[in-house]
């Protein structure tokens, strides 16, 4: 426990040192006059408020018009944000942030401590009714499940303001990456003094106040949202883009063109358009890794096909996939093939060498076959028919189209497609009525317990119906490990022996960026970028 | 005249509340809800949630809540899926975009396909008729959500004339290729009734009787056979110009233009109960009151037809 305890200080400490990112142009760099970002969004915002904001569209809109007390620089590390720094109890149950001193809203008023312990209350309250009022929970913050449960009032949530600049949190179990979480939204501050005067409509423009280092100027619902300098942001001196606007655009194909167009700086890249795109733009478009895993569940309880309570069959059936055929010939834009749940760089994980990651192609192939032949089940044995379901989409579809494909082939296994519209497939899923479907997860945050607590027997996204004492053992062990890297690799292990799930891809970030834009954060694993970091060049001649 | 148009009012009462009521079962009919997640939400989480927005209630409550709170606040509810904006406020900013954008395609529809229709008839088997059966065929062919992509490509993307998408307000740049796509193939069926229509009148006896008096043409067309060959666009046109003005699904996502269209299929797939109920509602009652309308011109078109 001591070792831990120096552990954290040293964390603090290095923190207390880092001086947090801005806008830095490079040497020879010339900025252009026109300091406008504008990027594609799917859909409109379901919410902008913090407290309530669920998507990741909606965070990257909060983490501008918010600020946390601690960010993510352009590695996705953790560096002070509205805090300077902060301390940590022996036992590593009592946080203590310091805030930045002379912070000021967008109003003008003081940023406190107190504000930040009204946001989490809120986020809490079950009268305020926040979708992601669960991430209270999992940041193990004393009292929450009462507070939540109605038993005991949002008041006695474990987060108190000392004085104006100090906050102390008192958590229930040891969390070593829990400055990590505090670069979540759901811990963002917000006024209390708007939000009781305005009620639900205080995010409207010329309402809404924040403390990031932007201020909503402009929501036409549908259309777009545009923000602009937050003159009152601490570090408005370092920032220098303008105007932020995010344009609501349904259809990706439509979004590219208008891309193309020179409409907008940033837009998704439709499946199966990067390579062309790549040739054509080899300085826009871009591919990087995003803390996302795409999977097969497979339905391990009696509502689901018998033979798919043999281990062997689900091995056989994870073994016979050839992945790099998804990845290169149907995705091809850089996604990584999975042998694992927990997706490759998510930080101080290191993918363990599994048996099904160690073997080759053909080794897996033959393998399969021989599970399968000992099992009983397709060619030469008792025929198999299993079913994948999935939400309607095309590029689910060619998966499952060229995963059936393999496992005729090679196993003699036939398969029938199912497709369902989202909320039935959800509805279908949930209530194990499905043999095989389709699954992704995208980590909540850097962490490797963020992918592999949702495999946990209680977990309410375990939708294979997993349960595995060894597999829960490993993962209460590793949230006091001191290094709880063997921990995980140990649940992964059991997940490559048992296969609950079927592995398939590791994500992608695969976009078009206007090369005058820089700044972006690439290396940054969940995407998470902060406006006041980017900046636009002016245009070579 | 006056005691018809009350007594259709009155029914309509009845008629807007067994939509709603239909509705409603329908919407809870449907598996998933508004708060269904790719991770389901933790059930006490879940149970704040539907408290919140009055899920908890049985249902004959909540349909009474619901009816009492339009009727005596005109207050069709919060929106579940975007929490900042209620189902006001959507059809509030909405409604206005695609009124725009639906009146003009309408205006341009009922004006080309009109004189499309009726040149025609009056040229019928000419160079002149195949041309105009064949542009309104041509356009009845093309769907809008191929046209509109096509067109975004060619005026946006390689002639830079217009922007691709968004609304701005209801600049003119920004209409005139929703309008554009959503009126042709209206245009296009609009033609083709009014064709067949005016080709029907100008057989009949008295165009002969018209035509045997000597007189001219055109004041054959404009004076005696003109009216009397609307009569069955106009039973077409009264749920056109609905459906325009409230907007279209393929527009609304292919232009980004706000309307209030694409609603009809997103509320529905994402199972925000009120925004799709206060669609429906609007679309309802536009529905009645257009087709109360129809019937009333009917009635000054064609003297003979009395209520």
């Amino acid at each position: 426990m001591s070792t831990k305890a120096s552990l954290f200080a040293a964390t603090a400490l290095a923190l207390l040192a880092t001086v947090s990112t801005a806008a830095m142009p490079g040497e020879g760099e010339v900025l252009s006059d026109n300091q406008t970002f504008t990027y594609r969004v799917l859909d409109e915002f379901p919410s902008i408020d913090p407290g309530m904001v669920e998507d990741v569209e909606g965070s990257h809109v909060a983490r501008n018009l918010f600020e946390g007390l601690m960010s993510q620089d352009a590695d996705g590390n953790v560096i002070p944000g509205a805090a300077t720094g902060y301390t940590v109890s022996e036992d590593g149950l009592t946080y203590t942030f310091t805030l930045r001193a002379g912070m000021l809203w967008s109003d003008g008023t003081p940023v406190t401590a107190g504000d930040f312990e009204y946001a989490w209350k809120r986020a809490a309250d079950p009268a305020v009714a926040s979708p992601y009022s669960w991430y209270m929970e999992l940041m193990q913050l004393e009292n929450v499940a009462a507070v939540l449960a109605g038993e005991s009032a949002p008041d006695t949530l474990g987060v108190k303001a000392l004085d104006d600049l100090t906050l102390e949190v008192k958590i229930t179990t040891a969390l070593p990456y829990f400055p990590q979480m505090v670069t979540h939204t759901t811990t963002f501050p917000v006024p209390r003094w708007v939000i009781e005067e305005h009620g639900d409509g205080w995010t409207q423009p010329g309402i809404m106040v924040g403390n990031g280092a932007y201020v909503l100027s402009e929501r036409v619902p549908q259309e777009k949202i545009v923000l602009t300098r937050n003159a009152n942001y601490w570090d408005n001196e370092h920032t220098i883009l303008e105007t932020v606007t995010a344009l609501i655009i349904n259809d990706e194909n439509q979004a590219l063109t208008r891309y193309l167009a020179g409409e907008l700086d940033q837009t998704d890249v439709p499946t199966g358009q990067y390579p062309s795109l790549l040739e054509q733009y080899p300085t826009e478009a871009s591919s990087t890794p995003n803390l996302c895993t795409y999977y097969y569940n497979v339905n391990m309880t009696e509502t689901g096909e018998p033979a798919l309570q043999d281990a062997r069959v689900r091995e056989a059936l994870a073994l016979a996939i050839d992945r790099d055929i998804i990845t290169q010939n149907i995705l091809a834009a850089g996604q990584v093939p999975a042998y694992s749940l927990t997706h490759w760089a998510t930080a101080g994980f290191e993918v363990p060498v599994t048996p099904i990651a160690a073997m080759t192609q053909a080794e897996r192939d033959a393998r399969a076959v021989e599970l399968m032949t000992a099992a009983g089940f397709g060619t030469g044995g008792e025929p198999l028919e299993l079913e994948i379901l999935f939400n309607t989409s095309d590029a689910h579809q060619s998966i499952a189209v060229a995963i059936g494909q393999m496992w005729q082939q090679k196993l003699g296994v036939t398969t029938v497609l199912a497709n369902q519209e989202w909320q039935t497939f959800l509805d279908a899923r949930g209530g194990q009525q499905y043999e095989i479907a389709r699954a992704g997860w995208c980590a909540d945050y850097n962490e490797a317990s963020s992918f592999l607590d949702i495999m946990q027997s209680n977990s309410g996204y375990n939708d294979s119906k997993f349960v595995s004492e060894a597999f829960d053992a490993e993962m209460l062990a590793a949230r006091s490990a001191a290094d709880p890297l063997g921990n995980y690799q140990a649940a992964e292990a059991i997940i490559a022996t048992e296969f609950p799930l079927i592995p398939l891809y590791f994500y992608a970030n695969v976009n078009m960026l206007d090369d005058t834009i820089k700044g972006w954060p690439f290396e940054n694993a969940q995407e998470n970028w902060y406006a006041k970091d980017l900046y636009r060049v002016a245009a070579a001649e | 005249m006056l005691s018809y148009i009350t007594r259709r009012l009155i029914v309509a009462v009845p008629t807007i509340l067994i939509l709603i009521i239909l509705s409603y079962v329908l919407m809870f009919a449907a598996p998933g809800g508004p708060f269904a997640r790719e991770r389901p939400l933790p059930p006490e989480i879940l149970a704040n949630i539907e408290a919140k927005y009055g899920l908890d209630q049985p249902y004959w409550k909540q349909v009474w809540d619901y009816v009492v709170n339009i009727v005596v606040h005109f207050d069709f509810g919060p929106s579940f899926k975007f929490r900042d904006q209620t189902v006001n406020d959507i059809i509030g900013q909405g409604f206005p975009v695609t009124l725009t954008y639906g009146l003009w395609a309408f205006f341009f529809a009922v004006t080309l396909g009109v004189t499309l229709g009726v040149v025609a008839a009056i040229r019928q088997n000419t160079w002149i008729d195949y041309l105009a059966v064949g542009l309104s065929v041509g356009a009845q062919v093309l769907p809008n959500f191929v046209l509109a992509p096509i067109l975004v490509l060619v005026f946006a993307l390689w002639l830079g004339w217009l922007p691709g998408g968004g609304w701005n307000g209801g600049a003119w740049q920004n209409v005139v290729l929703p309008v554009v796509a959503l009126s042709t193939s209206y245009m296009a069926s609009i033609a083709r009734i009014m064709r067949s229509s005016m080709l029907e009148v100008l057989n009949a006896g008295f165009i002969r009787t018209a035509r045997a008096k000597g007189l001219p043409m055109s004041r054959i067309i404009w004076r005696h056979a003109l009216k009397p060959a609307l009569i069955p666009l106009l039973s077409y046109l009264g749920p056109a110009f609905v459906a325009m003005i409230t907007g279209s699904f393929v527009i609304d996502i292919y232009f980004s233009t706000g309307g209030i269209g694409q609603f009809f299929v997103n509320s529905a797939l994402h199972r925000d109960y009120s925004v799709i109920m206060g669609i429906t509602i609007l679309v309802g009652v536009l529905t009645i009151v257009f087709s109360l309308i129809v019937d009333l011109l009917y009635a000054w078109i064609d003297p003979k037809i009395r209520y």
